[in-house]
């Protein structure tokens, strides 16, 4: 077992330095960041002394080198535009995604379940496939897309909810801060975790039902009709507990795209998060935040697939076998 | 909720207080963002306007862009040109408490050029400071300059003491490993003070109520909150959730101005939009002709011009909202009377390409930007169209600002054969778009013709320009701009497009003054 989770840890380590590889090699081709921080007046012997202290006029080898090494030690270095540490800047967004993250999970949980257990147990009924038709457009339609009409219905529309922004924040600690103990930070959440959530709501409103469906086709369910218990106590008490194991295994999976796609509604509602800083890193050329943006996220997909692993090797004996057989 | 009940405590006594302190807060939205409060990290206009709530220049410009007395009270110079005079206002203070003096000018002026800073242009090298008394500052110069002073309304003074204090001395360096206290704090003598500053995502400004003079706005606390995508901004502006916006794309000006509760403020921007040609290659890096370079070639130059159709662009590219230009300077900037643009005319173009050698047309790589101007890859793509007319087959490589500047500025070694590009005189003045833009590159070593792309050249224009620097009557002055103007003009060196419109969104509930250079300045601004 212990050679099977070093093993692993091995192959992450690997994993994330074939990212920052990739992204260094891809930052080579997506400008020059001097010419996003001077204007275009300034004159060239001061462009090159630019150029010179952000040590770029060194080889790509040894820059990367250095970027491995002060990454090991938890230094992104130093952002272009805003000329402040990225770690501080990664981590005064990080709340603000985070919460987005977890509120959209926590609303595609809790709407897609109800409307798969119902479509399940009522196939034929209008409102069943009401749920089947909007599922449709949570999968097909673009997120922009789907941010940009809510905005214009609820915030141009009727005004009721906010069109940006986190509204109200609330500061705990030093680390944290928080839009859940305002009013106006609950209203801001809203509409960009439903544009955030849609899709997954689908995704898990559609696996429940298939699960459902399936379940309730089972000998033991069978039974427990045959025994006279009541609908309901078969239904949630046996079906459901059995459909939720999948469902629980794809919500925790997704959470790392949740947070890697929020980029697009970040961008749409001007969330501050850690999404709409990358993307602004991007169109001006800030490689510190690209590097340490992209590091941070392989290092979540890369974790979660490893707990993910780990877990699977701990319930299935049989994997546990053929890792010892190795 | 506790405001809610406190305003309803004191509703009977206090009514029209709570009403006026919600009226007079302004909530501005612009594209970009406000990364670093220290006033010489960052060289861009909005910028540069954000940073002149909080900090001030010795002078300042006016509504009409006229230089105006701010931090200094008056100046003269010396009548062989060499020595300014500054008078410092006094009884000013700085956020912090405190005073603003001579040794405040003359740390400013060593801040300014050290290393880290990219204002280093704003005053010369050489330029001495001399301190007379506490309130008198001498400039001693090597040559005359008569536009010393020209951009000196975004040279913010800072206070020596705060500097000195908050270990902020040097500008804010590229490789600091710990935030910089000046970059996330301000100090000035500005109208307005830094309440909260969150880099990229929120800031504050309150009134400063101990400011020297009176603003004409109303305004006690502006909240400024970058908005990036297009579409949020200007639903965030029909909401009501900002009062003013900027920019508002031209596609949505009309449903803004439609919606009741906004309208779009637009005029002329000083910017010029233009083309530019490679003239100094033997052979074009993009092109089917070998062995040669057509632009050489003056006819060429004047066929890719008269096949240009500048109305159809203003009319459907930029929906209006366009200043054709005949020259390389905004009207606004220097007169453009006895200038006008060669005719449209497709036939013509045809006939010229066919005198120089090129019965056929022939083919060229063009280069433009498709996110720095208003609807400049649409502009590029309508070009295309026009030159085929005339039998020109252009391949458009339209590509975002990072991947082009990278490829067509000096320090991507000029790479392009044709292109389109904006340029805005920092000095608001005609030295600048000859000396930068249409003076020669050969001088090695020279800051001349830098920006000039193409390397149009003409040693007639850069004597010019060299007596232009240092002539102090401005009638000899403009006529000597005028005959450089008239040289590149006449030998079609560049093809000026026009200037763009500027698009403020504003709500009907605020006044507000629109300066053509795009500076939003708040202090102008009055709310219901």
């Amino acid at each position: 077992m212990l050679a099977f989770i070093l093993r692993r840890l091995f192959q992450s380590l690997l994993v994330m330095l074939a990212v920052a590889l990739i992204a260094f090699a891809m930052f080579r081709f997506v400008g020059d960041p001097v010419n996003q921080l001077v204007s275009l007046d300034t004159p060239q012997e001061q462009v090159a002394q630019i150029r010179q202290s952000l040590g770029l006029d060194e080889p790509v080898v040894v820059q990367f080198a250095r970027y491995i090494y002060n990454a090991a030690r938890l230094e992104f270095g130093v952002s272009y535009q805003f000329r402040l540490p990225v770690i501080m800047l990664l981590g005064e967004r990080a709340p603000a995604t985070l919460e987005l993250a977890f509120m959209s999970a926590l609303f595609s949980l809790l709407v897609g379940i109800p409307m798969g257990v119902y479509t399940a147990l009522r196939r034929d009924s209008w409102l069943a496939k009401l749920f089947q038709a909007v599922s449709l457009i949570g999968i097909s339609l673009p997120t922009f897309l789907i941010g940009i009409l809510l905005i214009y219905l609820f915030s141009v529309t009727l005004g009721w909810l906010p069109s940006f922004g986190r509204g109200e924040v609330v500061k705990i600690g030093n680390w944290w801060t928080t839009g859940l103990l305002t009013a106006s930070g609950w209203k801001a959440l809203i509409l960009p975790s439903i544009t955030l959530g849609l899709f997954q709501m689908t995704l898990i409103m559609r696996l429940v039902r298939a699960e459902m469906l399936e379940v309730l086709r089972t000998d033991y369910i069978k039974f427990a009709r045959a025994r006279g218990l009541k609908t309901r106590a078969i239904h949630f008490g046996h079906a459901l507990k059995n459909t939720l194991v999948p469902v629980i295994t794809i919500a925790g999976l997704q959470l790392g795209s949740i947070i890697a796609f929020a980029i697009i509604t970040e961008t749409v509602f001007q969330w501050p998060g850690m999404g709409l800083l990358f993307l602004k890193a991007v169109q001006q050329v800030d490689i510190p935040i690209m590097a340490a943006y992209l590091i941070l996220i392989s290092f979540l997909f890369v974790t979660i697939n490893l707990i993910v692993d780990l877990l699977y090797a701990a319930v299935d004996p049989r994997l546990r076998a053929t890792v010892g057989a190795h | 909720m506790s405001f809610k009940t406190h305003c309803l405590a004191a509703v009977a006594a206090l009514a029209l207080m709570c009403g006026t302190a919600q009226a007079q807060t302004l909530r501005y939205a612009n594209q970009g963002e406000l990364k670093s409060l220290d006033p010489y990290t960052v060289n861009e206009t909005t910028t540069n306007a954000h940073l002149g709530h909080p900090y001030e220049g010795l002078t300042a410009r006016g509504k009409d862009l006229k230089i105006e007395p701010a931090l200094a009270e008056k100046w003269e110079i010396s009548p062989d040109g060499l020595k300014w005079r500054f008078y410092l206002r006094k009884n000013v203070k700085f956020h912090g408490g405190e005073d603003f003096t001579a040794d405040d000018v003359i740390f400013s002026a060593e801040r300014v050029r050290s290393q880290g800073s990219n204002f280093t242009t704003r005053v010369p090298t050489s330029a001495k400071f001399v301190k007379v008394d506490d309130h008198t500052v001498d400039i001693i110069l090597t040559a005359p300059n008569p536009i010393l002073n020209a951009q000196w309304d975004t040279w913010y003074i800072m206070s020596k003491k705060w500097a000195e204090a908050n270990n902020a001395v040097a500008p804010t360096p590229a490789a600091a490993t710990t935030p910089s206290h000046a970059s996330l704090n301000a100090n000035g003598t500005g109208p307005y003070k830094i309440e909260s500053h969150q880099p990229g995502v929120k800031t504050v400004f309150k009134l400063n109520e101990n400011y020297w003079k009176k603003i004409e706005g109303n305004i006690k606390e502006i909240v400024f909150t970058p908005i990036a995508s297009d579409a949020t901004r200007v639903a965030a502006l029909l909401s009501g959730e900002v009062d003013v916006i900027e920019p508002v794309p031209i596609q949505d000006i009309q449903r803004v101005n439609a919606s009741g509760n906004a309208q779009v403020l637009t005029g002329p921007e000083l910017r010029t939009i233009f083309l530019g040609m490679d003239q100094t290659r033997d052979e074009l890096l993009e092109s089917s002709v070998k062995g040669k370079n057509p632009f050489k070639d003056v006819r060429v130059r004047q066929a890719f011009f008269q096949a240009i159709d500048i109305e159809t662009i203003k009319s459907r590219v930029m929906r209006g909202l366009s200043t054709p230009s005949a020259l390389m300077i905004a009207p606004e900037l220097f007169p453009h009377a006895g200038f006008t643009r060669a005719k449209f005319d497709t036939e013509a173009s045809k006939k010229l390409l066919a005198e120089a050698g090129y019965p056929n047309g022939f083919e060229v790589g063009m280069d433009c930007p498709n996110d720095r101007y208003v609807n400049d890859g649409q502009i590029c793509q309508a070009v295309v169209g026009m030159l085929a007319r005339a039998g020109i087959k252009v391949n458009l490589n339209a590509q975002p600002k990072g991947q082009y500047f990278a490829k067509v500025l000096k320090s991507g070694g000029y790479k392009t054969s044709f292109y389109l590009l904006g340029w805005t005189p920092g000095t608001f003045d005609s030295h600048n778009v000859l000396h930068d833009i249409i003076g020669c590159r050969d001088v090695a070593g020279s800051s001349r013709g830098e920006s000039n792309l193409g390397n149009y050249c003409n040693k007639k224009v850069d004597e010019l320009t060299d007596k232009i620097l240092v002539e102090s009557d401005t009638a000899k002055r403009d006529a000597m701009i005028k005959e450089a103007y008239k040289i590149s003009v006449d030998e079609f060196g560049y093809i000026p497009l026009h200037q763009q419109a500027l698009a403020w969104g504003v709500s009907k509930k605020v006044k507000l003054a629109q300066r053509a250079d795009n500076s939003v300045l708040l202090y102008y601004a009055t709310k219901e």
